[in-house]
């Protein structure tokens, strides 16, 4: 048994630092008996408890050391450290610390510098549709792209265009969710009308027409059939025009083809190629009839990447001619991924990449797959009732599309009217193009409903 | 996180390969706590020693300062049901993962009626969604003091604490603040929210009753002033409301603020604003407009902020066209993207099935997985439910995709050997898969049914397909 002194304690103070040993404290008999014959690391553990558990009237480890020194001068052992006569007598019963903490009466003054970030690149700029004065016969042209930073951070740097969205027009009645059937009821069976309501009635920028007919599988249209329908397309709006196969991957390079054909100067956008189908007829047809092409990959930025380099140098489709949709999911069923996707993107090509620095298009009418959109109520049973899905619907598609509008989507393919205006106000509001705002935003801490 | 290799960490470890904390090795430890799943806490003998030695002590506390997160954490609530907030290290979840979700408190004031304010509470503790193999739930309330009297919000801050879940203090007056905390500062509430004007009385509210505070303030300056003010008085849990406007130009400036504090933080290494952010999606309601045109906007608002570093949330919908896309959607940003979500191949059998019940077959992405299992279960169908290896991709994608394909079937139906289980050669396929019918009968021998586009629709399509009629 070996005996442990004040003196070695006070050592073993300074050796470990002891003014940052917060809140220690002391009390009772400093003569502990430790079991072994030399002080090995663990010895001061229960001293240190103790200074811990003293700590109940002594903040600070100086007052701590000063209560040692005055205890051992009693005890007339020399200690190594300097006098303290400014400490006072610890009092045993100590009022609560914030009693005694000098509270400011001032704010610390403080500036905040936001941290500004500058990408070196910026997203091309890809314009669509063609007014009389460049070939075609649309009203107007929608530019997509021109970003420098990330989207609407027009803090960092203006962002010239928002995005814009296009409105599905099918020419076949497709299988659709009753909550969006009910808007296009009157006009399934004529996609130039329908066209036309999307444009006037709920405020498309863009027309997508899907040439679903022409689906082997379905009626086998042919292409020089269906494109017909997309001649009245362009007759009946006068908005820029996108052009959807139906995703056969051998007819849709062929029903893509005679679109760009008989689109000549409108400059429309072919959606789409993909790496496992005749992306090279369909980039070649682009560039004959001046058209853009929907570069489409699986969730995979680096098929985006390879497939934009094809587009770009085997076809050598020129750089204002490409959009890219690296693929969408619903929320709830794999957004999290298209969203990764998307930022990654978009990072990417601000960053400098040549292969990525395209506008992204995202088809968010696929926000219509998951159930919670669709569905009655909840197939589970223990869910908590889902309310009317006439609401759930569209909010599924409004989320579904602003999550990718933050990851840096330029082009919006959707389908309920609903979710088409509210979206366009959240672009319209990030974008700070609506002035009107709430005068005292903190009266919700006070309302009474 | 400061550090940024595991050997840095591994200096500070024992370094004895004991294998206590489950890894092989302290250098696989440490690699651990890099990527955030272990904290140095999790090495018992190095917490053991520290506890015994000052010199440990001292070299885990600076571990520990090594490892923190970049933006604080804050603990609401106490127990099982207590929220974490913050702690976050990186600004896009592709960089690493994004760690506590989005708290979301939902509103109760104290000039309710009593029934109505049980209503509400009992609505907003019972919240359930299944969501990939488990229910999403709502974190806690936010209880505002609306009537002035801090008595009346005492009570019933008292009576929300009964609930048991997490609680949001919503009261400017210090009295009622006061008051409140009186009676349930033990439960850890988050005090919401100290001013320009009451912060003096709210510093020393959070210095005595040891509770988080929220300050709050649209001026940058002097919400960070408020924060070097509360930190270098002592107050570490602290939250930071760059004031949610809900609309036009106010929207636009909030989402700056916001995104302006986060990358402050952790790109511009400003300390000082490193702290969780508060966001009141609440605000929607000061709109005009319908409930829905309202509540709509209550979900863009939060949603944004989901997207964009809203550590912790006040709502005033309960309704599940707000409740549920936001729910989802913080699901879906805080899903762990290191992770690949799969389940393991192989056979299940649903309910306890018999040889006479169907065989059906699904991927191994956890979502479908997870949706088509619960669908059967709940429904209380018997079945046998293959679960075919396509690398986690969903049905659709791997049919096209050729991960699903007739000799894949083949050789899992071989591996679980599910043909001695049953007493029929009847698969029902999912009829996203519908165009591999006849690739998998000849495959397979089998005949195969093409079940609905969606599982949830496999009860009614029983009903009128099985027992297959031959």
């Amino acid at each position: 048994m070996k005996k442990f002194t004040l003196e070695e304690f006070l050592e073993l103070l300074k050796k470990y630092n002891v003014e940052e040993i917060e809140g220690v404290k002391i009390e009772g008999d400093l003569e502990i008996e430790l079991e072994g014959s030399s002080i090995d690391l663990s010895a001061i553990a229960p001293l240190y408890s103790m200074l811990s558990e003293f700590g109940n009237f002594l903040y600070h480890a100086n007052m701590a050391l000063g209560y040692l020194q005055r205890l051992s001068a009693a005890l007339g052992i020399p200690t190594p450290f300097a006098a303290q006569p400014q400490v006072a007598a610890p009092v045993p019963e100590a009022a609560p610390a914030v009693e005694e903490l000098k509270l400011p009466t001032e704010l610390v003054k403080a500036k905040f510098e936001p941290y500004k970030e500058e990408y070196p690149s910026k997203i091309e700029e890809v314009v669509l549709g063609a007014t009389k004065a460049d070939g075609g016969s649309r009203d107007y042209t929608i530019t997509l792209g021109g970003e420098r930073s990330l989207a609407f951070y027009t803090f960092d740097a203006p962002q010239p265009h928002l995005p814009a969205i296009a409105v599905d027009v099918f020419d076949r009645p497709p299988a659709l969710a009753k909550a969006v059937r009910v808007h296009y009821g009157d006009v399934l069976d004529n996609p130039a009308e329908w066209a036309k309501k999307c444009v006037k009635k709920f405020g498309a920028d863009l027309v997508t027409l899907h040439l679903i007919s022409t689906d082997p599988l379905l009626d086998n249209t042919p292409a020089s059939e269906a494109v017909k329908v997309l001649e009245d397309v362009l007759q009946a709006v006068k908005c820029p025009i996108i052009v959807g196969g139906s995703g056969n991957k051998e007819k849709d390079p062929e029903v893509l083809e005679k679109a760009a054909e008989v689109a000549e100067g409108e400059r429309i956008m072919l959606a789409s190629a993909t790496l496992d189908m005749d992306w090279e007829g369909i980039a070649n047809a682009a560039k004959k009839y001046g058209h853009v092409v929907l570069s489409w990959t699986q969730m995979d930025i680096n098929n985006q990447k390879t497939l934009n380099r094809y587009l770009l140098k085997r076809a050598e489709l020129p750089r204002n001619s490409i959009v890219m949709d690296p693929t969408t999911a619903a929320l709830g069923y794999g957004l999290d991924y298209a969203f990764t996707n998307m930022e990654r993107i978009r990072i990417s090509g601000l960053k400098g990449d040549t292969d990525l620095n395209f506008p992204i298009s995202s088809g968010t009418t696929n926000a219509w797959g998951a159930r919670e959109a669709w569905m009655k109520d909840s197939p589970i049973e223990d869910d908590t009732p889902w309310g009317p899905r006439e609401l759930r619907g569209p909010i599924w598609e409004i989320i579904t599309g602003l999550t990718l509008s933050l990851a840096g989507v330029d082009l919006f393919m959707m389908m309920h009217p609903v979710a088409v205006a509210v979206l366009k106000e959240v672009f319209n509001t990030l974008g700070g193009k609506v002035k009107e705002s709430i005068e005292d935003p903190g009266e919700w801490i006070f309302m009474e409903v | 996180m400061k550090v940024k290799s595991p050997l840095e960490v591994y200096n500070y470890l024992p370094r004895t390969n004991c294998g206590e904390c489950g890894f092989d090795t302290c250098m696989s430890f440490a690699a651990h706590i890099i990527d955030r799943s272990v904290t140095p806490l999790d090495c018992k003998p190095l917490v053991e020693e520290a506890e015994k030695n000052p010199k440990v002590k001292k070299k885990l506390e600076e571990l520990l300062e090594l490892t923190a997160p970049e933006i604080a954490e804050v603990v609401i609530g106490v127990g099982e049901n207590a929220v974490k907030i913050g702690g976050e290290e990186v600004l896009h979840r592709h960089e690493l993962t994004f760690f506590n979700p989005t708290g979301f408190f939902f509103d109760v004031w104290d000039t309710m009626d009593d029934k109505a304010l049980e209503e509400r509470c009992e609505k907003i503790v019972t919240y359930k969604k299944f969501y990939v193999g488990k229910y999403l739930t709502l974190d806690g309330f936010a209880v505002r003091c609306t009537s002035g009297d801090p008595k009346r919000y005492r009570e019933v801050v008292k009576k929300v604490a009964s609930y048991g879940k997490p609680m949001i203090l919503v009261a400017l007056d210090p009295e009622c603040m006061k008051a409140a905390l009186e009676e349930v500062a033990d439960q850890r509430p988050l005090m919401y929210a100290a001013t320009e004007e009451n912060w003096k009385e709210f510093l020393k509210m959070a210095l005595e009753y040891k509770v988080p505070v929220t300050l709050r303030s649209k001026d940058l300056n002097v919400l960070k002033s408020m924060a070097v003010t509360f930190k270098q008085a002592g107050v570490k849990d602290i939250v930071l409301d760059p004031v949610t406007e809900p609309l036009g130009e106010g929207l636009k400036g909030t989402f700056e603020r916001v995104i302006q504090l986060r990358r402050t933080a952790i790109l511009g290494q400003d300390k000082d604003v490193a702290y969780p952010i508060m966001v009141t999606p609440i605000a929607a309601w000061l709109i005009e407009g319908d409930e829905v045109t309202r509540s709509y906007w209550e979900a863009v608002i939060a949603s944004m902020f989901i997207v964009k570093y809203g550590d912790i949330m006040i709502f005033r919908s309960i309704d599940q066209h707000v409740v549920m896309p936001t729910i989802t959607l913080r699901a879906n940003i805080y899903t762990d993207p290191r992770t690949p979500v799969q389940v393991e191949p192989g056979l299940r059998a649903i309910n306890d099935p018999s040889p006479d019940d169907p065989v059906f077959i699904t991927t191994n992405f956890a979502l479908t997985y997870y949706t088509v299992e619960s669908d059967l279960t709940s429904g209380g169908i018997k079945g046998w439910l293959l679960v075919l290896d396509t690398g986690g991709l969903g049905v659709e994608v791997s049919v096209a995709g050729g991960q699903f394909t007739a000799s894949k079937v083949k050789e899992l139906m071989e591996e679980t050997k599910i043909e001695e289980k049953v007493n029929h050669k009847y698969l029902v396929i999912p009829g996203l898969a519908a165009r591999l019918q006849g690739a998998i009968e000849d495959e397979t021998g089998w005949k195969v049914l093409v079940g609905p586009m969606d599982s949830g629709r496999i009860k009614g399509w029983l009903e009128s397909n099985w027992p297959p009629k031959e």
